[in-house]
């Protein structure tokens, strides 16, 4: 596949305010990995958080019968941007990893460039849900270890083969709180997603 | 403008009127969903005698005077995502908001437009 160098797109439009590409990146993870945290230190609009009310009808636990349960739940959905030039922006979706909130992840995940799924260490659990969503709908994803002060330093190798993931698929150590950083997850997630789509 | 049934009574406690009161009372939307970074644009076409619109509805309307997408309409109008995804797909359906053409129907981003965000990305 051919790719048009960059400096060969000519301006569409001077103004940057309005849309004309938009591109959605998934923040994945269990909870309390950093998802909130990495989404507001990429993105330059304030960290947003919007407040997901979701019926019981739409959570679909309806099977689940049971008298005493909840008819609401709330989840909070974090929502960051980047706006590049020639009207492209990039959307970061944050939201929760249970498998309970997934019937959102699949409307969200379609036509993404892909997940950066976050893990923390002393948890790698919490994030198998996550690994195997993408893994089963062959979005592509990378693996970002958070770094928690106080948890144990492991090379990036322990980490791929506790989370056994397929050699292809980037595992990288990150800060979520580090701008750097941050943004190099995005690179190494875009990279990742370009390699995907040449084979 | 508030009237005061949609008066905020403290931060923690959320709006007075639960958010899909907004959408009387549906949780799906008519038709396929709004993708949430699709490009949506008003057509200018003037809403029908038989049309009620809420609002909700009007607001998000006339934001989308200018090409806007409902990840940030939800963010500037402060509803939550699939609140708005149902008002924007009512308007769709009563032909006052429509899909901007954009390259995107595909299931996968285009690789150009990717080299492009990269090439920013790494200039960043």
């Amino acid at each position: 596949m051919n790719f048009a160098a960059s400096d060969t797109v000519p301006p569409r439009d001077a103004d940057d305010d309005i849309p004309l590409h938009t591109l959605k990146v998934l923040v994945a993870g269990g909870f309390g990995v950093g998802k909130t945290t990495l989404v507001g230190t990429v993105s330059e609009v304030h960290p947003l958080r919007t407040e997901e009310t979701l019926t019981d009808a739409s959570v679909g636990v309806d099977d689940l019968g049971g008298v005493e349960r909840k008819t609401t739940t709330t989840v909070a959905m974090d929502f960051g941007r980047l706006t590049f030039s020639g009207g492209v922006r990039l959307y970061l979706f944050g939201t929760p990893g249970q498998e309970r909130f997934w019937f959102m992840w699949d409307q969200i995940a379609y036509g993404a460039i892909g997940a950066i799924v976050l893990v923390d260490t002393r948890r790698l659990t919490t994030s198998f849900a996550s690994i195997d969503f993408f893994e089963q709908r062959q979005i592509p994803f990378i693996v970002a270890a958070n770094r928690f002060d106080g948890a144990r330093p492991y090379s990036v190798e322990q980490i791929r083969d506790a989370l056994d993931v397929d050699p292809e698929v980037p595992v990288m150590l990150c800060d979520a709180r580090d701008r750097d950083m941050a943004r190099g997850a995005l690179v190494a997630l875009v990279e990742h997603a370009l390699q995907a789509s040449k084979v | 403008m508030e009237t005061p049934r949609e008066r905020w009574i403290g931060r923690d406690a959320g709006p007075v009127v639960r958010p899909y009161a907004v959408t009387r009372g549906r949780t799906r939307a008519r038709g396929p969903a709004v993708d949430l970074v699709a490009i949506l644009v008003a057509t200018g076409r003037t809403p029908g005698d038989r049309v009620w619109l809420s609002r909700e509805h009007r607001m998000l309307l006339q934001m989308c005077g200018r090409p806007s997408t409902p990840a940030d309409l939800a963010s500037k109008a402060d509803l939550p995502f699939r609140v708005v995804q149902i008002l924007l797909a009512d308007l769709r359906e009563y032909g006052l908001i429509e899909e901007s053409d954009q390259d995107r129907q595909s299931e996968r981003p285009d690789p150009r437009i990717l080299m492009r965000v990269l090439d920013e990305l790494r200039r960043l």
